[in-house]
């Protein structure tokens, strides 16, 4: 009788699985290779905030044969610490995501290879220092402090300027944050902060903190629960997030915005991509590396990964030139000094806001 | 027969047992080796050992740490907390929707069940929209504070309780209570002597699974907790993710599996059976002694309900007004065309792989609870069948981003070049619930009398019959329970999924999440909608597979 049990089991699942509800039928489709013997599938591993329009990636796969395999490796933190672990055998051909916080790492473990794929005019001053042509910049984006003007000009309130309005008593309990140890643009602003005051931030930091300054995880619920101006009803009318965020609280008729970005309290993120050392296709993880800097690419970006183009000369959305103004000095920080005191900082920053 | 040939035939069937026991238990093993042990081992290899030496030096370094004993403290004792509500609460909605005749229970038991599969990032966020300073609560002044995460462990986990207990409880023989009751015993008095001491084994389980659900929970601790209360989940994540700390994350990774590993053998000693009844008793009347376990229930369903109207009333904010407008564009690929694909798409591909994941994990899990609920002879037998049982039930209590790590390092040569396999989605999902199928299983199958099979055969019925008339008729409702758990899991399910699902078949939970990264009201409204759909898909999946009948057994 016991012998019957597995015998069931099995009959069990392999009804289940015959009854064609399944994924497992679906396989990949198209060849590996194409008739000349030349790898046609490229794999692309990036961050999960990734997208390009179906359309423009569909005519390039016809112009030049390839297919596009995406692969989602979550923040651009696990994406960047991913390509290092599986170094010695990478998860695919390219990879687009990694930012100027994490890029000396992944240069130093020797993630990237060096290509020969030309730069586009205009992205030369996003280059990374060091990056010998292993990795291109393809977009920036700024993480600035936003604020809602509405809300202080109903209240014939002066909006904060700086970073050291930000720590008065005029602006208390009115600011909030996303972590600098859980979000992309919380360690962005944080970083900011490091930039202009050096060893002192932690100094800068317990006064933001007295200040009634709110750290949430994330930025979707510093932007949607906490600000006034996100939708969700929030009591916050100051807020960490982007310069292109103004153009998204844009006026019915398109001639106002109610927010605005603080130029000068912004980090300039840049995002690259390269083709990884050891891939199966280099020729066509260089092709995806052109694609992406294509003026058709580089065109859709702010619509859908709402980041800037490095390409000069690219045509931006109503909204972002109208409302999405570029800081024209942000903060920078070396990379390498990212990378060398990213830890020690982490955990002092914690210490600083959990008390 | 001499005494020999006695020791002789009982050693044979000795042998036949663990051949038998072996035969169950290959298949679930193989599967736990190659998608958990092997990852979670390459994981801490690679934090223990410094250039080909085994190095402790940075472990202890980080034991040591004094934040990390208060992490471990706040992790310990968060998850008690919230396992404590959890069963109070879940224990109180299984007798309320299991054993009694209340109007509607078995929609109410599908909607308590919907949290189950949110994504956390979208519960966080309705639950600060309802604690925080515009929320219906601000005045509790909860947001940010311990008892917010509280209360969203207990949102999430209530209704494990809820359908484990039920379950069992639902198919327990009455008349001991019925007896005590008719002796005079108060309701109270019975709950606490006959009632709940018959259930131990099913709340025991209940709480070992929920008590790693809490402990392992990550993305509300961080939303809720507002940073200021890290758990060891949350730590290994930082660690992992963004500092690439292996030393320290192994460190943390190894402190989290002695917990879950001392949990297991502490739950495994309480564990017993359940007196199940040949044909179970059909639901009474709600009577006046009922009334605090129904109180309880609505105060259950308040908490769920309180984020799900917001989510909702946020699903369908559209412009100042109200509309349906943000459900209309899940058929669309959003602004800008930024999704890969619509969310419509996103949800097939959830289902279809929600189905995998359930057919493999009743396939994994059907075979190890038949395996551990054979009766021992010996004691060595009974404690390898207890090793067994608690060995998959480590999966729930291991970091997700250890796993989905591991998977990335060891997994990448053959014959286990499993990285771009399209059945690693559903198989992370089956690993993940797992626990709950064999959880839902074991009690009511250890419970059948062995004489009955007996009596059974002796009677001349064949394995089949005897498989058909006995075991089924007790099993086949825990076993649509443990399917709707699994399927509930998978629909659920973002951690694994959203590192390994391919990109040009999302999952919606992965949608979700992608849209709710954006700015824009737009994509803000869309992914609150598709978390709605994706709520309403979960309660349909639970309801229908609720109701499927096997032939002959409607009497039930």
């Amino acid at each position: 009788m016991k012998r019957t049990i597995p015998c069931i089991a099995v009959a069990l699942g392999v009804a289940v699985a015959a009854s064609g509800c399944s994924l497992s039928g679906g396989g990949d489709g198209g060849e590996a290779t194409s008739t000349d013997g030349r790898p046609t599938r490229v794999v692309l591993v990036t961050h999960d905030s990734f997208a390009l329009p179906a359309p423009l990636v569909a005519a390039w796969e016809k112009r030049t044969g390839y297919r596009l395999v995406v692969r989602r490796a979550g923040d651009a933190g696990a994406l960047t610490n991913k390509l290092v672990l599986t170094k010695d055998r990478p998860i695919g051909d390219v990879a687009f995501g990694v930012d100027n916080a994490f890029a000396s790492r992944a240069l130093d473990a020797g993630v990237f290879e060096k290509t020969d794929v030309e730069l586009p005019v205009g992205a030369e001053p996003f280059q990374l220092p060091g990056a010998d042509g292993r990795i291109a910049p393809v977009d920036n984006a700024n993480v600035c402090v936003n604020v809602d003007a509405d809300w202080f000009s109903a209240r014939k309130r002066r909006p904060p300027a700086s970073f050291e309005d930000l720590t008065r008593p005029a602006y208390r309990n009115l600011f909030v944050t996303p972590g600098a140890t859980t979000s992309s643009p919380g360690m962005a602003f944080f970083l900011a902060t490091v930039a202009r005051h050096g060893d002192g931030w932690k100094g800068y930091w317990t006064r933001l903190m007295a200040n009634g300054t709110k750290v949430t995880s994330g930025w979707s619920d510093a932007y949607e629960v906490d600000f006034t101006a996100g939708g969700g009803g929030g009591t916050r009318p100051i807020v960490v997030s982007y310069d292109s965020s103004p153009a998204f609280t844009v006026s019915k008729d398109g001639t106002r915005s109610s927010t605005k970005a603080l130029l000068d309290t912004c980090f300039r993120q840049v995002e690259y991509a390269g083709v990884l050392a050891g891939a199966r296709n280099p020729r066509g993880g260089a092709a995806v590396v052109e694609l992406l800097l294509s003026a058709d690419a580089q065109a859709a970006l702010p619509t859908s990964m709402y980041v800037f183009p490095v390409r000069s000369g690219v045509t931006l959305p109503k909204a972002w030139a109208a409302f999405a103004k570029q800081p024209p000095r942000p903060a920078a920080l070396p990379p390498a000094t990212i990378t060398a005191n990213r830890e020690k900082w982490m955990r002092e920053w914690t210490d600083v806001t959990s008390r | 027969m001499d005494g020999r040939d006695l020791a002789l035939s009982a050693r044979r069937a000795q042998g036949r047992r663990l051949a038998t026991l072996a035969a169950l238990a290959a298949l679930p093993l193989a599967v736990l080796c190659v998608f958990f042990v092997l990852p979670v081992a390459g994981m801490l290899r690679r934090g223990v050992v410094v250039d080909g030496h085994v190095d402790l030096g940075a472990v202890w370094d980080v034991l040591a740490r004094p934040r990390t004993r208060r992490v471990v403290w706040f992790t310990a004792w968060s998850a008690a907390a919230g396992t404590a509500a959890s069963l109070v609460l879940g224990i109180a909605a299984a007798h309320a929707l299991y054993r009694l005749r209340t109007p509607g229970r078995a929609a109410l038991r599908a909607a308590l069940t919907v949290p189950f599969v949110l994504p956390t990032v979208v519960v966080g966020i309705a639950f600060r929209e309802v604690m925080g300073p515009a929320g219906p609560l601000a005045f509790l002044g909860l947001d940010g504070t311990p008892v917010a995460i509280l209360l969203a462990l207990v949102f999430f986990n209530a209704s494990v309780v809820m359908r484990g207990v039920g379950s069992a409880w639902q198919s327990m023989d009455p008349r001991p209570a019925e007896a005590a009751a008719a002796l005079g015993a108060t309701p109270w008095r019975v709950l606490r002597t006959v009632t709940l001491p018959a259930l131990g084994p099913a709340i025991a389980s209940s709480a070992t699974i929920v008590f790693l659900f809490c402990a392992t929970a990550f993305g509300v601790v961080l939303t809720l907790g507002g940073l200021r209360y890290s758990t060891v989940e949350t730590e290994i994540y930082l660690l992992t993710n963004n500092l690439l700390d292996l030393p320290a994350a192994a460190a943390l990774s190894i402190v989290q599996l002695m917990m879950v590993t001392t949990l297991l053998a502490v739950a495994g000693r309480s564990r017993r059976r359940v007196d199940v009844a040949r044909v179970p008793p059909r639901p009474r009347g709600v009577r006046r002694g009922d009334a605090p376990a129904v109180a309880a229930t609505l105060v259950l369903a308040a908490l769920v309900a309180l984020p799900l109207v917001t989510l909702v009333r946020g699903a369908l904010r559209v412009d100042g007004g109200y509309g349906l407008d943000n459900f209309r564009a899940l058929q669309t690929a959003g602004p800008g065309d930024a999704l890969a694909v619509t969310a419509t798409d996103a949800l097939a591909t959830s289902l279809r792989t929600a189905v995998d994941a359930t057919w493999m994990a009743l396939l994994i899990g059907i075979p190890i609870a038949v395996a551990v609920t054979r009766t021992s002879r010996s004691a060595a037998e009974r404690r390898l069948r207890g090793a067994l049982d608690g060995a998959f039930m480590l999966p729930l209590g291991v970091s997700a981003v250890t796993l989905g790590f591991g998977f990335l390092v060891t997994l990448d040569r053959p014959p286990l070049d499993l990285r771009d396999s399209p059945l690693l989605v559903p198989v992370a999902q089956a690993l993940v619930a797992l626990p709950l199928v064999v959880r839902v299983l074991t009690p009511v199958l250890g419970g059948i009398d062995e004489h009955q099979r007996q009596a059974a055969a002796s009677l001349g019925a064949g394995p089949l019959r005897v498989l058909a008339t006995v075991d089924l008729p007790v099993v086949w409702r825990p076993l649509l329970v443990a399917a709707g758990f699994a399927m509930a899991v998978s629909l659920g399910e973002f951690g694994a999924t959203s590192f390994l699902a391919r990109d040009d078949r999302p999952t919606l939970p992965v949608v979700v999440y992608q849209l709710i990264s954006r700015p824009g009201a737009v994509n803000h409204g869309m992914a609150l909608a598709a978390s709605v759909v994706l709520a309403a898909a979960c309660a349909v999946v639970i309801l229908a597979v609720e109701r499927l009948r096997v032939p002959g057994m409607d009497a039930l």
